[in-house]
């Protein structure tokens, strides 16, 4: 009991060190600005320090916890920002407008998303590795295109719903058309704030650290880890591959509504939903390190900070995403430079801390 | 005394293309038998198993559990609920997992809790996760595991990882326990305290098992009753004395 004692005392300084290292940059961010030393540029950066760090710790539920790779967390995100939109901008047309409909705009964004997750889970993750990431990849710009031909109105008879052009929505006069296909929706309520990001960021994290460290997280890594195994164990491998990969696509949602909300105009673009955005969150996920939620948080930020301070390299962004991320697997998975990672292992055995040794260490040291 | 049958398989077969992997397999196993399914390589040993425990479905024959319970036709995880566990001969952890976790993760089926109390840390949670711990430890506290608990599972030595797959298997409760060369590459004197092991195991958590062997030496010492397995065949079955004196087995095995 004693090991396992220290095993949790472990896991919590490093919960806490992820909640103190947002809350800290919270308040350092929040005094800058109350003292107008913040530059516009940055201004702009925090909500989509925020959105990223969400999708980037909810694909690490998939990529990193679940163990497989999908490459269409940007289309969840799309149908968390479109349903979310629809449902603020046509209560603004109402005349209804107010932050408690960004927590129902919130809640609708994660729901659907969640369901579409479910749904598109159900056939899709039969597959494995290469497989799983391709047909992913697809269902990700289904979404995205759908988005953009979609035309989506509201007249006193109800929903009416189009993919060819708004003549073909056949509302009456008193309608109003949200959704104008390819110009998407546009004067949707500005709700997201630096706030509400770090606020949906932090029940983010919670969510995420006490799955992992619940029941349904462990079967979730056991099936990850041997699926023949868990399966021995009574695991069912379906069920629980769903489930993160639910949770993910509701929390991409819910990054989904902070986008839609930050903006003026919502259109589905490959820039903001395609596969490039879902390659990146997956880069992010990768140099954040597989299954690490801190790890996520900092690459997803540093690396949404960098092309914007680098904006005469914006053309290369995705050619330096590329090729850092080459060296990072090629680091991380090749078996030569794994053995030299464990020389340096053993040559300071005091940086890579084994729980075991660290005990006798302590003791020692007193 | 009536004994009870806890595992009876009958007229079980499987073809692999055209390999007759396993043929017209006969087994009946009493409740809290040590038994042994021994056999050279590829014999079949290793497809019975998984035949056992719905990795492949049979092309004929039946498997009953405790005389009443059809086994044959059921998933993996049913089969586990069941009460059939297993180890697996190519070791099989969770390995980025710690020992412990590695206890604990089996453990889920009786300690369920749903997702949504898992997240918001309420209802059960707390109280099952408390048991979970204490259950998992005391498991491997009977296998000398207990100082290992926080290791990374992949980290152990070859022989404790054997030593926590066991652990792992019984901590899912099985009536049957299946070990799938328990002794694979460990030394003689690990050997000796395994099978000691195994045979407190059989007798503190009340259990059947069946192990497969390749060593005879090993088996003799602690089966009570054995079956030879042949290119899928039954070569010889019944007490473990009597097969060892059987001429085939012994022509079998020494090739003379
Ligand atoms: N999934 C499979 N597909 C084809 N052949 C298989 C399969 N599983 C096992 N076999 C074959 O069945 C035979 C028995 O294998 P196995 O049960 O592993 O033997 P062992 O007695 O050594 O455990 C071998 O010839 C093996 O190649
Ligand atoms: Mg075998």
């Amino acid at each position: 009991m004693d090991l396992l004692q220290q095993r949790k005392k472990k896991k919590l300084s490093y919960n806490i060190s992820i909640y103190l290292m947002i809350v800290i940059a919270y308040a350092v961010v929040m005094l800058l600005s109350s003292q107008g030393k913040i530059s516009s540029l940055f201004q702009g950066l925090l909500v989509p320090f925020c959105t990223y760090s969400i999708l980037a710790v909810s694909l690490n539920l998939v990529v990193g916890i679940s163990g497989e790779l999908s490459l269409g967390h940007a289309g969840f995100m799309c149908v968390g920002a479109f349903t979310s939109a629809i449902f603020t901008r046509y209560m603004k047309f109402l005349g209804v407008e107010g932050l408690y409909l960004f927590v129902i705009a919130i809640i609708i964004g994660a729901f659907s998303a969640g369901v579409f997750g479910l749904l598109i889970g159900i056939p899709v993750l039969r597959l494995k590795g290469d497989y799983l990431a391709i047909v992913t990849l697809a269902f990700g710009e289904i979404i995205k295109n759908i988005a953009n031909a979609i035309y989506l109105g509201f007249d006193e008879n109800g929903v009416h719903l189009s993919l060819k052009n708004t003549m073909d929505l056949g509302l009456s006069d008193k309608g109003f058309i949200v959704v104008k296909g390819a110009q998407g929706i546009t004067g949707t309520p500005h709700y997201s704030s630096f706030t509400a990001g770090v606020i949906l960021l932090l029940i983010t994290i919670t969510i995420i650290l006490n799955l992992i460290e619940s029941r349904t997280g462990r079967n979730i890594k056991a099936l990850r880890d041997n699926r023949i195994a868990a399966e021995s164990v009574g695991i069912s491998a379906m069920k629980y591959k769903l489930i993160a990969f639910s949770i993910a696509s509701a929390m991409a949602g819910v990054a989904g509504v902070l986008y839609a909300h930050n903006l003026t105009t919502l259109t589905a673009l490959p820039k903001n939903f395609g596969y490039n955005m879902s390659i990146t969150i997956l880069v992010f996920v990768v140099l954040g390190g597989m299954g690490k939620i801190r790890g996520s948080i900092i690459a997803a930020v540093v690396l949404t900070l960098l092309p914007e301070m680098l904006r005469g390299l914006q053309d290369y962004r995705m050619l330096i995403y590329s090729i850092v991320l080459i060296v990072v697997m090629i680091f991380t998975s090749a078996p030569s430079i794994k053995q030299y990672v464990e020389v340096f292992k053993n040559k300071f055995p005091k940086l890579t801390r084994n729980p075991v040794l660290m005990k006798k260490t302590k003791k020692e040291g007193k | 005394m009536k004994e009870n049958i806890m595992l009876s398989v009958k007229n079980l077969s499987i073809t692999f293309g055209g390999l007759h992997a396993v043929e017209n397999f006969n087994l009946d196993i009493k409740e809290n038998e040590l038994y042994g399914l021994i056999g050279p390589n590829g014999a079949g040993k290793t497809t019975i198993f998984n035949l056992l425990t719905g990795v492949y479905k049979p092309t004929t024959g039946s498997i009953t559990l405790n005389g009443v319970n059809k086994i044959d036709g059921k998933n993996t995880i049913e089969i586990n609920k069941m009460g059939i566990a297993r180890t697996f001969q190519n070791i099989r952890l969770f390995d980025k997992l710690t020992v412990h976790d590695n206890v604990k993760i089996a453990l889920q089926n009786k300690y369920r809790y749903s997702t949504v109390s898992g997240i918001f840390r309420l209802g059960r949670y707390h109280r099952y996760e408390a048991l979970m711990d204490e259950e998992a430890l005391a498991l491997l506290k009977v296998f000398n595991l207990e100082n290992e608990a926080t290791m990374k599972s992949s980290n152990l030595p070859y022989g404790k990882q054997r030593k926590l797959e066991i652990a792992r298997a019984i901590a899912t409760n099985p009536k049957v326990l299946l070990l799938d060369e328990p002794a694979a590459g460990m030394n003689e004197n690990e050997t000796k305290e395994l099978m000691n092991t195994i045979k407190l195991v059989r007798d503190k958590f009340n259990m059947t098992i069946l192990l497969i062997e390749h060593d005879m030496k090993l088996v003799k010492g602690i089966c009570e009753e054995l079956t030879v397995l042949n290119f899928g065949k039954i070569l010889a079955q019944g007490e473990t004395s009597e097969v060892l004196k059987n001429k085939e087995v012994i022509k079998a095995y020494l090739g003379e």
